[in-house]
């Protein structure tokens, strides 16, 4: 058994009554089942001897006992075996949770994307298997065994030898072949399905591309290759499965007649009463329900020791970053970063070299950069994700390691890349900026996004569901809805990773401009973007590139904004003398212009 | 036991494809009938096991013989426990075959639909879960085939068998159980009908609070951001006891059903013994039957109880065979041509669109009346916004749909009269993401032209740009790439399609935005090929970005499904383009 399933098993620790309640309950059920039918047996057995009926009045009474016990038994015991792995799962996720949350983003390098969490997730809710089907299914079979035998061995020990032994095959050994069976099995057919696999997601996804390239029967005959070779696999595993799976139904009936032979002589020579021989053998019949699950209940620890390995590899994890002890309120005064560094690995080529850059609150920063340049690192910096290698970021002359993390994040608002829109309204998923704002500060949000007008056609408005992960509303949609969602924050500085990345060029500028006008607002906004549109409405632009950031144009923005600014607008664009100093408020071409962005239709 | 189990339209959901399962696979039915044959011998091995040892126990009991004088019934006995194993091997060896004939019959039908039948029916992020669903559900099946359908025949023949057994033993024992079996079927369906009812609203309910945790851990990062992720945990918690309280109420009904049926058998198993205890007092039963009787009572009940077991977990197999079979459903995608006429050449003909109109089902209108004429050896560049249908438009003319209305011609071939694998040889097509498919880079290249030789691969590869990255390979064209293999950026993949297109020089190009997603300087290396490319071929690009349109012979405009701004002036870098000389085809 490895660490990490004895830790899942740890997780019933403080839920113990209650799983030895199901234990005892289950056994208990067993065992009615036994007790009906070993009554029945001497019942019928006596009655053949002729008595007067009141004295089988007993028996019967007591085979009645134990068949309504039984149900009941059953019943309350799966209620409390139910009730003992929600109760863990529970435990498990929230746990699971938490751990998680230091380590999203910075700290599961290539795993901090939604689909993978969604994986471990699944991994979270497989465990209850191992406490439904894994954990009480053997402590029922000892103490049913245990008890059973007992009875046994008081009625003629011999026969209790007999099917302890019988039960032990039945219990241990049938359920240790059927899980070698299973294993070897799985690890047979792995590379083949996974060989498959791959085939197969790739004539899902490349479908069109083969039948235009005219290759569709080439790839119907390899996959056809592919599964036969899978299919003679599973041929040789099933007649392995099958005889583990008929092994427990041999074995009881061979218990049976092995304590029918061994008690036969001891009615012969007196040692037995006659009437209870047929009890015997009905008792060993009964007590093989003991062991009959384990072999499920194998197989599924089996499963739930590699879900819980998993779950494990990603709960060890270090978190990526340490809070302070004693952590500082976040300042007023420019958010700054000082000659930072910062590579993924140490020894790896840094993303990011020496980067030097000051956001000043009531300005607006674009920063601009080919993919992989390292834009998304130096968000991830801003809000302390990630501390730098070398250098420092810090807000108001404090380094970010002295203010505590959620302190830095109140203060400095980052809109993730590729944000995410959780499964509720519209209202709730903005109220997330600001829990608590009213539903007209929400409104405002939106309409300074552009979504006014799509808000207005919304027959439920801000009760309007936005779909699984915001499945119902439009990429230009969701990304505003993030946007909407930092600008109800009232932070002192947004920051915002690539909020156009699924808009076209006319959504994009939109887009840009209105970020770039929130900052008349009195915040800090910095937009870290590959699309060079309505770079005229930002107070600089800066360019990422080779790990340092360059100021583009020295103050001169427009003169490479109006480059691509082909997208409207005819803004002021021959320096503005103020501008140019750096005094007073520069003229900025953030005019949001009239017409619905194509992004804002309804869809 | 999740949510899904007992959701009760999973459960009728999860029936009909069973039954569907049974009717439209041969396999299926092959193994239904090994299922019943097996299941015909258990039920003959289960009334001798029980006369047997009913005989045993009375001949040591009442006449007192011996071990000796016992044995060959003894030895019998043994025997009939091994065939009953025998037989429950078979029962599990043979549904664990049926399963994986039967899905492998299914992908097999699932792979034609995919490639030939309608190509390009599923969206990219729902192919893994597919594949998943025909390799993987395989297991769910055997659950299915292995374990529920055994004990849905037994649960069939074993009451009658024991039924048809104990009649001439006690015909009063039989008559208790005669009633008492029906009534657990009867029982079962009126508390299932009532449980259902009141639970099926709030089993929605709860599947949706159990896609909470899914949801909060996938937006883990946003809500980090917005500093809301240790308030989400505590919710958790709260949503995770509410949620088990729920649940538990519910299951307090669900579980009912099972209480029943125990209740029921184990009643009966009860009154049998007694039954037949009275009636062996007064000596008008003999012990042998009565202990046949008493074996046999509990196996008339055995079967139905554990089909209620497996029932949930074979419900549970049945999502991957929906998930193929609602693939399978769809129509084909392009109706199959009364009479074929040889595919028209697009290099020598006009292509041309009247009154194009197209919906997907269900969905509001993606094209509403297209009229374009596209002369052979033109470039035309088609703008708009996202969801203007551009990328349906280009569907069309791949004959990866049918339209809706209008015809689109080729030399005044109607293209819906044209065989479409025909017809696409004519064709290059670049789609936003280019699959790159498992095997080598050259592998790749020669997509649609298998027999190419290496010189026309390595030139087509120059030709798209792609010759740096391929010397920086470790095995340059030889080195895999895809699944298994390296992994190629999205400006990587966009080049490589790019170089299929060249080696296969079909005349008739159809570039799908062929530098979405990419960087400034990547777009423009793969603006340059695909100029490279289209000059003295026919092209359709489909342009997010200006530098695509600026060299095309005329830039049309499609919005809300119909092209608003045909031919716009020419742009200045247009006119100058025009002015230079043409760039040289680079692969004949």
């Amino acid at each position: 058994m490895n660490a990490a399933l004895r830790n899942a098993i740890a997780a019933t620790r403080t839920r113990r009554r209650l799983l030895w309640l199901s234990v005892v309950l289950g056994a208990g059920a067993v065992l009615a089942a036994v007790g009906l039918l070993t009554t029945s047996g001497y019942l019928i057995s006596r009655a053949a001897q002729r008595p007067e009926i009141l004295t089988l009045a007993v028996a019967i009474v007591g085979v009645r006992f134990f068949g309504i016990s039984r149900a009941l038994l059953r019943y309350a015991e799966r209620l409390v075996s139910h009730d003992l792995a929600f109760r863990t799962l529970t435990d498990l996720r929230a746990r699971f949770f938490r751990r998680l949350i230091p380590l999203v983003p910075g700290g599961l390098p290539g795993l901090g994307r939604g689909e993978l969490l969604g994986r471990f997730v699944g991994d979270v809710d497989s465990l209850q298997d191992l406490y439904l089907r894994g954990l009480a299914p053997p402590l029922v079979a000892l103490l049913a065994g245990l008890v059973a035998v007992g009875v046994a061995f008081l009625i003629l020990p011999a026969a209790a030898l007999v099917l302890a032994v019988a039960l032990l095959l039945g219990g241990v050994a049938v359920p240790l072949v059927a899980r070698a069976a299973a294993r070897s099995a799985g690890r047979r057919q792995a590379a083949a399905r996974a060989e498959l696999g791959a085939e197969l997601v790739e004539i899902a996804a490349g479908s069109a591309e083969l039948a235009v390239a005219g290759r569709g029967e080439d790839w119907v005959e390899r996959a056809e290759r592919s599964g036969r070779r899978l299919a003679s696999l599973q041929r040789r595993d099933a007649f392995s499965g099958g005889l583990a799976a008929g092994a427990l139904t041999a074995v009881t009936a061979l218990a049976v007649v092995a304590v029918v032979a061994v008690s036969i002589p001891a009615v012969g020579s007196g040692a037995l009463a006659g009437t209870m021989l047929a009890a015997l053998a009905l008792l060993t019949l009964a007590s093989f329900e003991a062991v009959a699950p384990l072999g499920a209940a194998a197989t599924s620890v089996d499963a739930c020791a590699a879900a819980a390995e998993r779950i494990e590899v990603v709960l060890d994890r270090e978190p990526p970053l340490r809070e302070p002890s004693a952590p500082r309120p976040a300042p007023d005064g420019p958010l700054a970063f000082e000659d930072v560094g910062f590579a993924y690995e140490p020894g790896a080529p840094p993303v990011l070299d020496s980067v030097d850059l000051v956001l000043r609150p009531g300005r607006a920063v674009a920063l601009i950069g080919p993919s992989g340049a390292g834009k998304s690192t130096l968000a991830e910096l801003a809000v302390r994700f990630r501390d730098p290698d070398r250098g420092t970021v810090s807000l108001g002359g404090v380094p970010l390691p002295r203010i505590g993390g959620e302190a830095v994040r109140a203060a400095v608002r980052l809109a993730p890349q590729d944000a995410y829109l959780f499964t509720t309204t519209l209202r709730e998923n903005v109220a997330l900026g600001r829990p608590g704002a009213g539903d007209e500060e929400i409104r405002a949000a939106l309409e300074a996004v552009g979504l006014g007008p799509w808000l207005d056609s919304l027959p439920e408005g801000l009760a309007t569901e936005v779909g699984e992960a915001g499945s119902r509303v439009s990429g230009g949609q969701r990304q505003r809805i993030a946007v909407a969602r930092s600008f109800l924050a009232r932070a002192s500085f947004l920051v915002f990773d690539e909020p156009t990345a699924h808009l076209d060029p006319a959504g994009a500028a939109d887009l840009q401009r209105r970020i770039a006008a929130f900052a008349d607002n009195g915040a800090g906004v910095l937009i870290i973007t590959h699309d060079r549109v309505a770079l005229d409405a930002f107070d600089e632009v800066l360019e990422l590139r080779g790990g340092r950031v360059e100021r583009v144009g020295r103050g001169l923005p427009w003169i490479h904004g109006s480059a691509r600014a082909d997208d409207g607008g005819d803004g002021d664009r021959h320096g503005d003398p103020a501008r140019r100093l750096g005094h007073g408020r520069p003229r900025r071409q953030r005019d949001v212009g009239g017409g619905v962005p194509a992004d804002l239709r309804p869809q | 036991m999740g949510p899904s189990r007992q959701d009760p339209d999973a459960r009728s959901r999860a029936r009909e494809t069973q039954r569907r399962l049974t009717r439209t696979s041969r396999a299926a039915r092959a193994h239904l009938i090994l299922t019943v044959v097996l299941g015909l011998a258990t039920a003959a091995l289960l009334l001798a096991q029980a006369t047997l040892l009913a005989q045993v126990i009375a001949g040591a009991f009442l006449d007192g013989r011996s071990l000796a004088s016992l044995t060959p019934l003894l030895v019998w006995l043994a025997a009939i426990s091994v065939g009953r194993g025998l037989l429950d091997a078979g029962f599990e060896a043979g549904g664990r075959l049926g399963a994986a004939k039967v899905m492998a019959e299914l992908r097999s039908r699932l792979v034609r639909t995919l490639l030939l039948v309608r190509p390009g029916t599923v969206r990219e992020e729902r192919s893994g879960e597919l594949a998943t669903a025909a390799v993987q559900g395989v297991d769910a099946l055997e659950a299915y085939f292995a374990r529920y359908l055994p004990q849905a025949v037994l649960a069939a023949l074993v009451p009658l068998a024991v039924l048809a057994w104990t009649v001439p033993r006690d015909w009063e024992a039989a008559i208790v159980l005669a009633v008492t079996a029906p009534l657990i079927p009867v029982f079962m369906v009126l508390i299932g009908r009532l449980a259902e009812r009141s639970t099926r609203r709030r089993w929605r309910r709860l599947a949706r609070l159990g896609d909470r945790f899914l949801d909060l851990a996938g937006g883990l990062a946003t809500l980090r951001a917005n500093g809301r992720a240790e308030a989400q945990a505590d919710s958790i918690a709260a949503a995770g006891e509410s949620y088990r309280r729920e649940t538990m109420k519910t299951l307090r009904i669900g579980f009912l059903s099972a209480l029943v049926l125990e209740l029921l058998a184990m009643i009966a198993v009860a009154i049998v013994a007694a039954t037949v205890g009275i009636q062996l007092a007064e000596g008008a039963l003999g012990l042998t039957a009565g202990l046949t009787v008493l074996i046999l009572a509990p196996e008339m009940y055995m079967p139905l109880r554990r089909l209620g077991a497996q029932f949930h977990a074979s419900a549970d197999g049945m999502a991957s065979a929906e998930a193929i079979f609602a693939v399978l459903d769809r129509p084909p995608a392009v109706a199959a041509p009364a009479v074929t006429r040889p595919a028209p050449r697009p290099d020598r003909e006009p292509l041309v669109l009247e009154g194009l109109r197209f919906s997907h089902p269900g969905r509001e209108e993606v094209l509403r009346g297209i009229d374009l004429r596209i002369e052979p050896g033109e470039t035309v560049a088609l703008v708009g916004p996202s969801g203007g249908g551009k990328s349906t438009l280009l569907s069309l003319l791949l004959r990866l749909a049918d339209p809706g209305a209008g015809t689109i011609r080729c030399g005044g071939v109607d293209l819906c009269e044209v065989d479409p694998a025909a017809w696409r040889r004519h064709l290059a097509w670049v789609p936003q993401r280019p699959t790159v498919f498992a095997g080598t880079v050259a592998d790749n290249v020669r997509l649609a032209a298998p027999d190419a030789a290496t010189a026309d691969v390595r030139a087509a590869v120059a030709a798209a740009g792609l010759a740096p990255v391929i010397a920086a390979l470790p095995a340059g064209l030889e080195t895999r790439v895809g699944e298994g293999g390296r992994r190629l950026s999205a400006g990587q993949a966009q080049r490589l399609a790019l170089a299929r297109a060249f080696l296969c020089g079909s005349p008739l190009l159809l570039f799908d935005e062929p530098t979405a997603h990419l960087d400034e300087e990547t777009e423009r290396e793969v603006a340059i090929a695909v100029r490279k490319l289209a000059a003295g071929r026919t092209a359709l690009i489909v342009a997010h970005r200006p530098e695509l349109a600026t060299f095309a012979d005329r830039v049309l405009r499609l919005e809300d499904g119909t092209i608003t701004a045909p031919a716009d002036a020419l742009t200045p870098a247009m006119r100058e383009r025009r002015s230079a000389p043409p760039p040289q085809r680079v692969v004949a």
